[in-house]
C-alpha cells in the first residue's frame, strides 16, 4: 500500500493521469457510455419501440425502416436490443455496487471480529466452490418466477460477493493491526465505525476495481441464467433473453437476430473489462496475482 | 504427507455431504412436483396425488427432513430414487453420467495443459509478439459470453466443412445414428462430433489459465533461485522448466479444484447448444419438470466431480512442494 500524499488532490490526479495514459482503457470507458446512451436515449430517436409489431414485416432482413430486420411476431430487431441492453447494463451495475458492498462489510467484519463471523464465513466460501451460484440460482428460479427482476438481481449479488469477501478479510487481517486503527479503538471508536470509516476507505482501489470486474461478470451470469429461463423472464427483455430466444437463427439467413446482441455483449463486456483493467493499473499499480480478483 | 492428503481428503468429504444436503434442501423447497399432477387434464382427485407423490418421495406434506431421511438413506445404498415420471434416476444417471465426463475430462485436461504452457510461454518471452497475442487472445475469450462461444464454434464447423467440401466436423449430438458402437468407424465418428463442444471448454480453461500461470510465472521468474540455477551452471532450459515452472504451478491447484465447479456449468450450455444428453441438459430439464431427486442427484454428481479434482491439485500440491511433504 502507497503510503498517502499529505495533498489528497495529487492523488486523485496521478491516478487520473495514470488512467489516461491507458488508451484501450480509455477506449473502453467511451463505449460504456456509448452503451448507456445507445440504450437509454436511442429509443427516443428510433422510429420502432420494443412492444410494436409491425404487421407488414414478419421475419425481414435488415432494411432501410427496421435497421436490423424483424423477428418471427414483426418485432423490431433493434429496439428489443436496446430494450435488452437497459436490462442488462442496469442489472450489471445495481448488482455491481450491492455484491461489492455485502462483500465489503461481510469480509471487514470476519476479519476484524475474527472468531465465529470468521469460521461462517469460511465455510461459506468453501460451500459455494462445491456449489456455484448458477446452480443455485437455477435451483431457485422457481421461486422468483413471474415476480419482479429485482428478486433476480439481489440473488445474484447475494452469491457472488464469497470470493472478493476472502480478500477483504485477508487485508483487514493485517490492517487491524496498523496504529491508525489502534488509535481509534483506544479513543473509544465503536467496532463498525472503525471498519466504515478507517478499514474500508483504505482499501477503496480494490473495492472500486472489484465493483467493476463484478458489472461484467454480472452481466454474463444474467445472460447464462436468463439463457435457460431461469433469470429474466417475459414479458421482461434482456440481452440474455434476446439471445436465448434467437441463437437458433444463428445458422440461418437470419443471423443478424443472434449476431446483434450477441456482438454488442460482447462489445459491452469487453469494454466494462478494459475499464477494470485500467483502473487496476492506475489504482493499484503493484497488484499481483492475488489482486485479480 | 499421508497424513496431510487425508486431513484434505475428510475436509473435501466433509464438502460434499454438506453441498449434496444444501442442493437436496433448496430443491425440495423451490420445485413444486405437485404442480405436475395437478396441471393435468382431468386433474387427478387429491388422494391419488397425494399417495403418488409419496411413493415418489415427492410429497411436500411430509417434513421436509424425513423426506430428506429417506433420499439420502437410498444414495447410501446406491440408490438415487425415482423420477417424477417415476422411473430410477440410477438408470438415467448412469447413461449421462458417461457422457458429460467424456466432455468434461477432455474438455478441462487439454484447456488447463493449453493454458499452463502458454501462459508459461508468454511469461518467459514477456512482451513479445506471442505474449501480446495470447494476452489478447485470452482477454477477449473471457469476455465471451459461453453460449454465444458455443454458437459461433457451431457455425464456425459448418463453415470449414464448406471450405474442405466434405463433413468432417459434426455440431449435433454425440454420434451419428447408427454409429454407436465402439468399432473403429464408431471411434472416428465420436472424435468429429466431440471436436467443436470440447473446443468451447478447452477455449475457456485455455484462456483462464494462460492469465494465471503468466502471473504466477513472472513471479516465480524474478526470483533468486532461478538465477542460482542457472549460474551453477543449469542450462536455461532445464532451469525455467524444472525450478521456475514447477513452483509457478503450485497456485495453480487451487484455481483447478475451484475451476472445476464452473467447467460443470460451461458444460450445461455446451450440451445445451451441441443438443448432447449429459448431465447438464437432465439439470436443466430436472428443474423445469419439479424433479427434486435428479436436481439432487446432479448436485451430488458435481461434488464428487469436485472432491477428486481437489484432491487431485492437492496431490500435485505435495508432489511439487517439498515444503508441505515435509510437515
Amino acid at each position: 500500500m502507497v503510503p498517502r500524499k499529505a495533498d489528497p488532490d495529487s492523488r486523485s490526479r496521478l491516478v487520473l493521469r495514470r488512467f489516461l495514459r491507458r488508451r484501450l482503457a480509455v477506449a473502453g470507458l467511451f463505449l460504456v457510455a456509448l452503451f448507456f446512451v445507445f440504450a437509454y436515449l436511442g429509443p427516443f430517436f428510433y422510429k420502432w419501440q420494443y412492444n410494436q409489431l409491425d404487421f407488414q414485416a414478419f421475419l425481414q432482413p435488415p432494411s432501410s425502416s427496421h435497421w436490423f430486420g424483424t423477428t418471427q411476431n414483426g418485432f423490431d430487431m433493434l429496439a428489443l436490443t436496446m430494450r435488452g441492453m437497459q436490462k442488462s447494463l442496469i442489472i450489471g451495475l445495481i448488482g455491481a455496487v450491492l455484491s461489492t458492498g455485502i462483500a465489503a462489510i461481510a469480509g471487514a467484519a470476519a476479519g476484524y471480529f475474527s472468531g465465529w463471523t470468521d469460521r461462517m464465513m469460511i465455510a461459506m466460501i468453501d460451500l459455494l466452490l462445491v456449489l456455484p451460484s448458477f446452480l443455485i440460482i437455477a435451483i431457485l428460479s422457481p421461486v422468483f418466477s413471474g415476480k419482479t427482476w429485482l428478486i433476480f438481481v439481489l440473488l445474484l449479488s447475494a452469491f457472488q460477493w464469497m470470493i472478493t469477501a476472502r480478500v477483504v478479510r485477508s487485508m483487514t487481517l493485517s490492517m487491524k493491526e496498523r496504529e491508525f486503527v489502534y488509535a481509534a479503538r483506544f479513543m473509544g471508536v465503536s467496532n463498525w465505525r472503525i471498519i466504515l470509516r478507517h478499514i474500508l476507505p483504505n482499501m477503496s482501489s480494490f473495492l472500486i476495481i472489484d465493483a467493476t470486474i463484478n458489472v461484467s461478470s454480472l452481466i454474463l451470469s444474467e445472460v447464462g441464467l436468463s439463457f435457460f429461463g431461469f433469470g429474466v423472464q417475459p414479458p421482461d427483455i434482456s440481452l440474455g433473453t434476446l439471445i436465448n430466444d434467437h441463437w437458433q437463427s444463428a445458422s440461418t439467413p437470419n443471423g443478424y437476430q443472434f449476431y446483434l446482441p450477441a456482438f454488442l455483449l460482447i462489445l459491452l463486456v469487453l469494454a466494462v473489462n478494459l475499464v477494470g483493467d485500467g483502473l487496476r493499473d492506475a489504482l493499484d499499480p503493484n497488484a499481483g496475482i492475488g489482486g485479480d480478483r | 504427507m499421508g497424513r496431510f492428503l487425508l486431513r484434505r481428503l475428510a475436509y473435501l468429504i466433509v464438502l460434499v455431504v454438506i453441498a449434496t444436503a444444501s442442493t437436496y434442501f433448496l430443491a425440495a423447497a423451490a420445485l413444486n412436483p405437485r404442480s405436475n399432477f395437478e396441471g393435468r387434464n382431468p386433474p387427478p382427485p387429491p388422494e391419488i396425488v397425494d399417495a403418488r407423490l409419496s411413493e415418489l418421495n415427492l410429497n411436500d406434506k411430509t417434513p421436509i427432513v424425513e423426506r430428506f431421511n429417506r433420499w439420502i438413506s437410498g444414495v447410501f445404498r446406491a440408490d438415487f430414487g425415482l423420477t417424477v415420471d417415476g422411473a430410477p434416476v440410477n438408470d438415467e444417471m448412469g447413461r449421462r453420467v458417461w457422457v458429460s465426463l467424456r466432455l468434461l475430462l477432455i474438455g478441462s485436461l487439454l484447456g488447463t495443459l493449453a493454458g499452463v504452457a502458454a501462459g508459461a510461454y508468454s511469461a518467459v518471452k514477456q512482451y513479445a509478439f506471442t505474449d501480446h497475442a495470447i494476452t489478447l487472445v485470452s482477454f477477449v475469450i473471457l469476455s465471451i459470453n459461453t453460449v454465444v462461444l458455443a454458437v459461433f464454434l457451431a457455425n464456425a464447423g459448418t463453415s470449414f466443412n464448406n471450405a474442405v467440401g466434405y463433413r468432417f466436423l459434426y455440431n449435433t449430438g454425440e454420434y451419428a445414428p447408427g454409429l454407436e458402437d465402439w468399432t473403429s468407424a464408431g471411434i472416428l465418428d465420436r472424435v468429429q462430433h466431440l471436436i467443436l463442444p470440447s473446443m468451447v471448454l478447452i477455449l475457456q480453461g485455455f484462456a483462464f489459465y494462460s492469465r494465471y500461470q503468466r502471473n504466477s510465472m513472472l513471479d516465480v521468474l524474478g526470483s533468486d533461485f532461478v538465477r542460482t540455477a542457472q549460474a551453477k551452471g543449469l542450462r536455461r532450459s532445464k532451469a525455467l522448466i524444472k525450478h521456475a515452472l514447477r513452483t509457478a504451478l503450485i497456485p495453480m491447484g487451487t484455481f483447478f479444484a475451484y475451476q472445476f465447479a464452473l467447467i460443470f456449468i460451461g458444460s450445461i450450455f455446451v450440451e445445451k447448444i451441441f443438443t448432447w444428453h449429459g448431465m447438464g441438459e437432465w439439470f436443466v430439464q430436472s428443474i423445469q419438470k419439479n424433479d427434486v431427486n435428479v436436481t439432487a442427484a446432479i448436485g451430488l454428481f458435481v461434488a464428487i466431480l469436485v472432491l477428486i479434482a481437489g484432491f487431485l491439485s492437492d496431490v500435485v500440491t505435495v508432489a511439487l512442494d517439498p515444503r508441505i511433504r515435509r510437515s
